[in-house]
């Protein structure tokens, strides 16, 4: 496989390819979440202020698609999955993505988000240390596939990281536990990360590893459930509460406050159990590409 | 469904309630984090002039450099509650009438809302594309350079721009309601 792999990847340049993804990204409305977003209106009474946010969100998305233009002015922080084959520059994939980054900055669809910490200066290109975020696999197919999150800073405020046992809120190391972390995360972000969120939520690992974790946890399709039957009832268990809580679409009232949730679990020491709760706003803007030889052939889903 | 034509006055927005639908026309300034802390630290009367009676719209846009000027393209709401330090005494000190943006503020803006008679306006969070169609002129931009792009101070001709009073200048405020309803319903979920 390695000789097939080098003879139609080798010399692969994905800059252009991941331009249009990262179009695809900021300006197309995934059809799984909006399928959600239709079936939520639903929900809602007729002429309430609840279904009016949903009108806007389909009219916004119906908007953004035809004319290339982003959904949110807020483009995020860029988060590149990229899963590559032996014998790929992992180097090479990097600086053409940053590359990448750069050019559908200069198209507009990005806005130039990255701010010095320190000097406080946007450099305008959305340049920086540390951005984007990369996380590289080498995998045993003959393909690469590159998934990207644009996260947006408003949701990744109001994401949360909690310790078990948490005592104020009389969470253990159980379930249960996880439960009312993700109820308190969900309850205290209101309408500030733009709801009805979609929510990744991971137990277990580092705190570093958690929070990552927790975002990858929402590269899955909506409708696919999980498969581990313990987690997939879980799952629907929180959808059920955290729809309870009435926050509904922008923080107004309504029946949707989350149109998703994906829990996963990493191994943990001993000693911590930590909940990383991961809120996107309800346009989960996600997308993968699947590049299989340099002549062409890119998928996107 | 209310239009409100920009500058306005007390008179106008008090008139105002929580729940309204209104459409905004006229003139408005954008500023959020860098352009309320520097409103905020030292007075800068250039902008009393750019802001009395007009609306403040917490949003970094995407704008495209074009021939005779900018373009934009997105332009929706951010979250507002970052503003929480300064919104009141900015609002009073360059005489605001109406703060546009999402999630809502905390209760020192209201406070600030009902002495000095101004609203909150809740835009929907992510729909830039949308609220760029209702900016119909860049008539200016400050400080893009020291600030940048989603800093900077743009200053917008808008018609038909959207937006629901969720916080008047009568101590109403409709995120201070659904956050204590949904506090009482997280209370029974967390019930052992």
């Amino acid at each position: 496989m390695e000789w097939n792999v080098l003879a139609s990847l080798k010399g692969i340049d994905i800059t252009n390819p991941s331009v249009e993804l990262i179009r695809l990204c900021a300006c197309v409305l995934r059809e799984d979440i909006k399928k959600r977003i239709v079936e939520a209106r639903g929900k809602e009474l007729e002429g309430s202020t609840s279904q009016k946010v949903f009108d806007t969100i389909l009219e916004n998305a119906k908007v953004a698609a035809e004319k290339s233009l982003p959904m949110c002015q807020d483009t995020g922080m860029a988060i590149f999955w990229v899963h590559h084959p032996k014998g790929i520059s992992q180097s090479g994939l990097e600086s053409q993505l940053v590359k990448a980054i750069k050019k559908a900055t200069k198209r507009s669809y990005l806005r130039p988000n990255t701010i010095d910490s320190l000097s406080g200066k946007n450099p305008g290109d959305n340049s920086g240390k540390g951005t984007p975020v990369f996380h590289f696999h080498e995998w045993n197919k003959d393909t690469i596939k590159v998934d990207l999150m644009l996260k947006g800073g408003g949701s990744e405020n109001v994401s949360a990281q909690y310790k078990l046992p948490d005592i104020p809120l009389a969470a253990g190391r159980d379930l249960e536990g996880v439960r009312r972390c993700v109820l308190d995360a969900v309850f205290k972000a209101q309408g500030e990360g733009c709801s009805p969120g979609v929510i990744g939520v991971c137990m277990g690992g580092a705190r570093d590893t958690g929070y990552s974790a927790a975002k990858e946890a929402l590269l899955k399709d909506l409708d696919v459930p999980n498969p581990a039957p313990e987690l997939r009832e879980f799952e629907e268990r929180l959808v059920k509460d955290i729809n309870a809580l009435g926050i509904g679409p922008m923080g107004f009232g309504g029946k949707t406050t989350t149109i998703g949730v994906k829990v996963t679990a990493l191994a943990r020491h001993p000693a911590t159990f930590y909940v990383s709760v991961a809120y996107t706003c309800w346009a989960l803007r996600r997308y993968s590409m699947t590049i299989r030889s340099r002549k062409g052939g890119v998928i996107y889903d | 469904m209310t239009r409100i034509d920009l500058p306005t006055d007390e008179r106008t927005v008090r008139a105002l309630r929580c729940g309204d639908f209104v459409e905004i026309y006229g003139i408005l300034l954008t500023g959020r984090d860098l352009a309320h802390a520097y409103l905020f630290k030292e007075h800068r009367p250039e902008f009393v002039e750019r802001l009395k009676g007009r609306f403040i719209y917490h949003c970094g846009p995407v704008v495209k450099k074009v021939k005779d000027g900018w373009e934009v393209l997105s332009a929706g709401p951010t979250t507002s509650t970052r503003e929480e330090p300064y919104q009141a005494k900015v609002d009073q000190d360059y005489g605001i009438r109406g703060v546009i943006g999402k999630g809502g503020m905390g209760p020192k803006t209201l406070e600030g809302l009902k002495a000095h008679g101004a609203v909150y306006l809740s835009a929907v969070g992510g729909a830039g594309a949308v609220a760029a169609a209702c900016i119909k002129k860049v008539r200016a931009v400050y400080m893009l350079e020291e600030f940048g792009v989603p800093d900077a101070f743009w200053e917008f001709e808008v018609e038909k721009f959207p937006a629901i009073v969720t916080m008047d200048s009568h101590g109403e405020s409709l995120h201070k309601n659904i956050k204590e309803e949904s506090e009482k319903v997280l209370k029974e979920l967390l019930k052992a």
